[in-house]
């Protein structure tokens, strides 16, 4: 009877293991199915900027062409579009306040953390009131603000305001409450370090982790940011990159290899610099997520 | 005996350090930012006179901007802009944001659960997690307006494009979709290019949430004989509810702004009226009006400022800070307390 009973229990052991292989069988094949929806965009378009037009138009292909570099060469003979300076001029503005951002932002976190004064608890709320406002909301009032102030078609617009990132500052200081202990800073104290040199030589080193994740996400913000360069630079060799794509967009071109080629430009780049980081960026887009 | 200079040091007070750190995001937020949304709101109840594109001539109209996109036009009303121009503008505009989003969103939160549930599943055995996590949420870093022109390529209405060219060749359909000129399909193409650059995003978000439920919970339904469809209706849902809340705000505020792929959807002056969205009402009402029109931009923005601002105070509450006020009642119930105590006590200290 027990013997039974045995051979039922490894019966419903069996079946159990043969259902969950199976189970874990179809949810890779639909894993693979979305990988390849997510990256099969990414490899036609970079076979296409390989094909000259004709090619392309003949259809579909997974195997690359021999025309790289003579798309390319159309590429950069075209007036208004150079990959290049947009480049440059993406690189500088995303560089440029990215880092501005995020050191703003640890300080105004530490600050938070640290320090008890009056107008803390108000600070905070007011940065946790801001957090959802759209930059749409008040694009108008800084058009005609920056234009007043003769900062139009300047970097100035691009740069200073983002520095002001009050979700960055959410970020670091939820970082800095669940890990920083405010013991060291009483021994800087103890020690004779100033304020200001505490931050800067245990603060910082301390924050580094959500720092890092938080120039990642800070800079790719800025890079793919359209909206706003797109209502204050006019001139052309100003253009960041997401601006000169969208000159791309007009049916005047009709090399699409070549348009293929300005489109490839502007993404892989990204993507291999997104690979490299690949491990600190999903990290840090699980860490935004946790609320209790 | 305390001494004098043994009292100052406990009094060492750094607040003022507080303050100065502080300073520059304040300054920072309030001139780049706080004035010139101030200013928005100041211009949606102005007209714009000048003739110029850089001057600015403001006239006080009052509710008059509103008055246009919100409501429909009279006959015979006095409107210094075409006024059943604009609120048809604006209607359909937010209309079409709606309809974007909610085709996004509910694919999108589906097809992220799943994943998140399967991924978090420890029975499962799912060769190169890792490697699916970071390709899914690749989508979301590329540059939008590039995916848009990409898009537009692979997707236009001849018969040459990436899509209907292989469609025609495997014989599945006789003639081109047209994809960008049915409005209806060029909606559904925006929400698709949405839902492709933003599941991976909300499917992470989710597994982090699901990692932070207890994980006896999971093993008490599993010792109680429950399915893995009662373990996720009974348990994962119930438990998720302030992440899914979180996701179901942020993403609705994200597509209120949407304005990258919408705005490139229209190449050039040719603006089709069935993909206009909020963000690019705004954008184009006033870029490409010769006098630069302020008036109704503005009044569009105020009406986003106040469906956001509505939208984030959910998040607000969301992400407050629990153990601060628990503290603080704490140090009021001591304060009470204390003061309690003294008055009793009738000498104080």
């Amino acid at each position: 009877m027990s013997k039974n009973s045995m051979k039922d229990n490894y019966k419903i052991k069996d079946n159990y293991n043969t259902n969950l292989r199976i189970r874990s069988l179809i949810i890779t094949v639909i894993c693979v199915i979305l990988a390849v929806i997510c990256l099969l965009p990414i490899y036609l378009l970079i076979i296409n900027a390989t094909r000259n037009t004709s090619e392309i138009l003949n259809g579909a292909t997974l195997i690359p062409g021999d025309q790289t570099i003579i798309n390319y060469k159309k590429l950069i003979a075209l007036d208004g579009f150079n990959a290049l300076t947009g480049f440059k001029n993406s690189f500088i503005i995303a560089g440029s306040s990215s880092l501005l951002s995020v050191f703003i932002s640890a300080l105004t976190a530490y600050a938070l953390v640290v320090y008890d004064f009056k107008l803390k608890g108000p600070a905070f709320t007011f940065i946790l009131a801001v957090l959802m406002i759209p930059t749409q909301v008040s694009a108008i009032g800084f058009v005609r603000f920056m234009i007043r102030l003769g900062f139009f078609n300047t970097y100035v617009p691009l740069i200073v305001p983002v520095m002001a990132a009050p979700a960055t500052v959410f970020f670091i200081r939820q970082f800095m409450k669940s890990s920083f202990p405010l013991d060291i800073v009483e021994a800087a104290r103890i020690d004779g370090s100033s304020e200001f040199r505490t931050f800067l030589t245990i603060g910082i080193p301390m924050l580094k982790p959500a720092m890092s994740v938080q120039l990642i996400f800070a800079f790719i913000f800025n890079w793919n940011n359209f909206f706003t360069p797109s209502m204050i630079i006019t001139s052309t060799e100003k253009y960041t990159l997401p601006m000169m794509i969208n000159t791309l967009s007009s049916d005047r071109y009709t090399d699409y290899g070549m348009v293929y080629m300005g489109i490839a430009l502007s993404i892989v780049p990204l993507i291999v610099v997104y690979f490299i980081l690949s491990k600190y960026i999903i990290e840090g887009v699980a860490l935004g997520g946790v609320k209790e | 005996m305390a001494s004098n200079a043994q009292r100052r040091i406990k009094h060492v007070s750094y607040a003022k350090y507080g303050y100065i750190f502080i300073i520059p995001f304040f300054l920072i937020y309030f001139i780049f930012s706080f004035y010139p949304l101030v200013n928005t709101i100041k211009y949606s109840f102005e007209k714009n006179n000048s003739k110029e594109a850089i001057i600015y001539e403001g006239e006080f109209v009052g509710v008059e901007n509103y008055r246009h996109i919100l409501t429909t036009a009279t006959k015979g009303a006095k409107d210094y802009y075409t006024h059943a121009g604009m609120n048809e503008a604006f209607s359909r505009a937010l209309g079409n944001t709606f309809k974007i989003w909610i085709m996004n969103f509910f694919p999108q939160i589906c097809l992220s659960m799943l994943l998140a549930v399967w991924f978090t599943d420890a029975k499962l055995k799912i060769p190169g997690k890792g490697i699916f996590k970071v390709v899914m949420y690749m989508p979301n870093i590329i540059t939008a307006a590039s995916v848009a022109v990409l898009a537009l390529k692979m997707f236009s209405n001849d018969s040459f494009s990436i899509v209907n060219n292989t469609l025609l060749n495997l014989g599945w359909i006789d003639k081109p979709i047209q994809f960008l000129a049915d409005m209806k399909l060029k909606r559904t193409l925006i929400a698709g290019i949405q839902t492709w650059m933003w599941f991976g995003n909300t499917m992470i978000l989710l597994m982090s949430g699901i990692a932070g439920i207890n994980p006896s919970l999971f093993e008490a339904a599993n010792i109680d004989g429950a399915n893995s469809r009662q373990v996720f209706f009974r348990v994962t849902v119930p438990l998720l509810r302030p992440i899914l809340l979180f996701t179901l705000v942020t993403s609705l505020i994200g597509g209120m702004q949407m304005f990258d792929i919408p705005y490139l959807f229209n190449p050039g002056t040719n603006r089709s009226p069935g993909t206009q969205t909020i963000a690019t009402f705004i954008y184009q009402i006033y870029m490409e009006s010769r006098i630069k029109n302020t008036g109704h931009s503005g009044a569009a923005s105020v009406v986003l400022f106040v469906i956001t601002a509505a939208l984030g105070s959910i998040v607000f509450f969301i992400n407050r800070d629990k153990d601060e006020i628990a503290n603080k009642k704490y140090i009021k119930k001591l304060r009470k307390q204390a003061a309690a105590k003294k008055g009793y006590g009738g000498l104080g200290l």
